[in-house]
């Protein structure tokens, strides 16, 4: 029976993020929370090799309890079991915190239910840092195939999984033995339409929350939260406002009036140099 | 008397160097010029190191002592030959510990990230992501400089200044493009210094049994010299057509802003932006992109920018050295006959 584990994250919206012109801080109200959409299709990989093979999915997903709802979401996408990581002591991690939390939990999943396969998304698109993925994967022991973007197959028997990986320069195709971990790119699955017994079952369903004194795992409170994490914000502030350029309204001064202003000053500068030759 | 050390990997692939490996070495040595004083007040030194993994490719070892390395670290086996993450990462890890580098640089590619919250985690240590400013500078209640890392949050909106204090190495990774190439110096002197650490197949873990290479033109966006990068503004995928043609006349590729890309209207290799490339051409032409400040950060380094926006109040303007307000399917293709005519004139 395959056991996959997939781990989400809920995060804003941000394509949806604004700042207030004058105060100059990210304006949060009415922005939406969703889950990952890189770990949507991780999970929706997860989801499709579960039809393949049988067995089950367990989501987990370390944040505040608001989200619960990515952790409902994610039954209702097929998975079996979810569990919130969720506890104020693990509030302010950084990534190496966070990879940390993920791996106790993973170890302790694995301890009464082996796993085969780990799923991440590629990256979180609020931190867009791709750093926990790897991390957690050192941390356990367990070989990583990043930027995934499908499994060509998972051979339970042989204990091997081959995979296509996307790099800067080519597609790889590379087989690692299990258990393995998985960070993923949206062209690894797509995400499926909810099958009615899963949305139905999601609308009752209690993802369990584990603490750090849930009992369900043990955490070093020197290795969680604030804690556990190397790095801090030291300061932050808005970008600095650049110095506008020249603006030309072609409507007023005509196209090719306006083209040609603006092709003069390029010239002027320097950079079209090594086209047209000259300065 | 100790060494203060300033590590830059040097990405390779089959032989070729990544060019932000130079630019991190370039970063190293202003970092490692921003604590001499202060090491020699302490009585240490400062020295910029390559780390190199590969088999075959101490060539490239010297090539980074002319960009500025004293001294290169080579890990040359065949275990290396192709970029894997558990041998790498076990390989650096080792030398890491044995050498105590108090800054270590990864560049932000493919490879690098992979390999990077690896290292960080199997070190214990802080990692940065995608860093726009680095400096080392005095922070209260540290005995010696701090790196000081800043990086866009939010989509650009915000810029966080990270540290990490009490952990060594402070590591960053930083993307292609965001700071400039260091001068190449044919005459400069430094060590190579070969590491014997032998790592197993079995520990390599992953045994890569294919490549594959794309079919069709691959677009390299971030060392591209001329952008002609297009938006929203474009109305459809076919807009890309009039932008090819007029990057062709000026020997440069197409750029995209995010929206297209998510709109499937071109390929994700073409996206500028946080969530894309960062790029630094010579010139940006922006045609219907609002400017949103995910896309701005990722190219306003450009040397000269031009922008086409049909609303005066674009925030691409902001960002422009010449802003042309009007309808880009006019002034494009005008954009194409009068730089025919300069070339035909010069011709």
């Amino acid at each position: 029976m395959f056991h996959a584990l997939v781990a989400i994250k809920q995060v804003p919206d941000t394509t949806n993020i604004r700042i207030d012109p004058v105060t100059g801080t990210l304006v949060r109200e009415g922005v939406p929370a969703i889950m990952n959409p890189y770990d949507a299709h991780a999970l929706a990989a997860a989801v499709e090799w579960k039809r393949k093979l049988g067995g089950k999915i367990t989501v987990i997903s370390m944040g505040p309890p608001a989200a619960i709802t990515s952790l409902r979401e994610a039954i209702e996408m097929g998975a079996d079991r979810s569990i919130l990581i969720s506890d104020r002591k693990f509030g302010g991690a950084d990534t190496l915190a966070t990879s940390y939390t993920l791996a106790q939990v993973i170890q302790a999943i694995h301890a009464q239910d082996p796993i085969d396969v780990v799923f991440f998304g590629k990256q979180a698109i609020d931190g867009d840092t791709a750093q926990v993925g790897p991390g957690v994967a050192v941390r356990l022991g367990w070989p990583i195939l990043t930027y995934t973007i499908g499994i060509r197959n998972i051979d339970l028997e042989n204990r091997r999984l081959v995979a296509e990986r996307k790099t800067e320069r080519w597609v790889e195709i590379v087989e690692v033995p299990l258990p393995a971990a998985l960070t993923c790119e949206k062209d690894i699955a797509p995400i499926p339409y909810a099958p009615l017994p899963d949305l139905l079952r999601s609308l009752r369903y209690q993802p369990e929350v584990w603490t750090t004194e849930s009992g369900h795992c043990t955490f070093d409170p020197n290795q969680i939260g604030i804690k556990g994490s190397p790095t801090v914000v030291y300061k932050q502030g808005t970008p600095p406002l650049p110095t506008p350029g020249e603006k030309i309204n072609a409507r007023e001064i005509g196209t090719a009036e306006a083209v040609r202003h603006a092709l003069d000053k390029a010239v002027a500068s320097g950079v079209l140099k090594s086209i047209l030759g000259g300065a | 008397m100790g060494v203060r050390r300033f590590w830059a990997f040097i990405e390779q692939e089959l032989g070729q160097v990544h060019p932000v490996s130079w630019e991190l070495l370039g970063v190293a040595r202003r970092l490692a010029s921003q604590v001499e004083d202060e090491a020699r007040a302490m009585g240490d030194t400062v020295a910029v190191e390559g780390i190199l993994l590969g088999h075959e490719v101490e060539p490239i070892a010297h090539e980074a002592i002319k960009y500025g390395a004293d001294r290169v670290y080579l890990l040359d086996d065949p275990v290396f030959k192709h970029y894997r993450n558990c041998p790498y990462a076990a390989g650096i890890t080792a030398i890491a510990r044995k050498y105590q580098p108090e800054v270590f640089l990864i560049g932000a590619t493919t490879l690098g990230r992979d390999l990077a919250g690896a290292v960080a985690t199997a070190l214990r240590t802080g990692l940065t992501a995608d860093c726009t400013g680095l400096e080392m500078e005095e922070v209260k209640g540290s005995p010696k400089k701090l790196l000081l890392a800043t990086r866009p949050a939010y989509g650009g909106n915000i810029l966080a200044t990270i540290l990490c204090r009490n952990y060594q190495p402070q590591m960053s990774s930083v993307r292609p493009r965001v700071f400039p190439m260091p001068p190449y110096n044919p005459e400069a002197q430094g060590e190579i210094i070969r590491e014997d650490i032998s790592i197993s197949e079995e520990e390599a873990k992953a045994c890569i049994l294919e490549f594959i290479h794309a079919k069709g033109e691959s677009v390299n966006i971030e060392y591209a010299d001329v952008i002609v990068a297009g938006g929203r503004g474009l109305g459809g995928p076919e807009g890309f057509k009039l932008l090819e043609e007029l990057a062709k006349e000026l020997g440069g590729v197409v750029g995209a802003s995010r929206p297209c890309v998510d709109a499937g209207w071109i390929s994700y290799a073409h996206q500028v932006g946080q969530t894309g490339k960062t790029v630094r051409p010579k010139l940006y032409i922006a045609a219907g992109i609002s400017g949103a400040l995910q896309h701005k950060v990722g190219m306003q380094n450009a040397d000269f920018i031009i922008a086409i926006n049909n609303d005066p109040k674009a925030p691409i303007f902001d960002v422009a050295d010449v802003g042309i307000v009007g309808d880009l399917y006019q002034v494009i293709p005008e954009m194409i006959q009068q730089i025919r005519a300069l070339k035909e004139a010069k011709a």
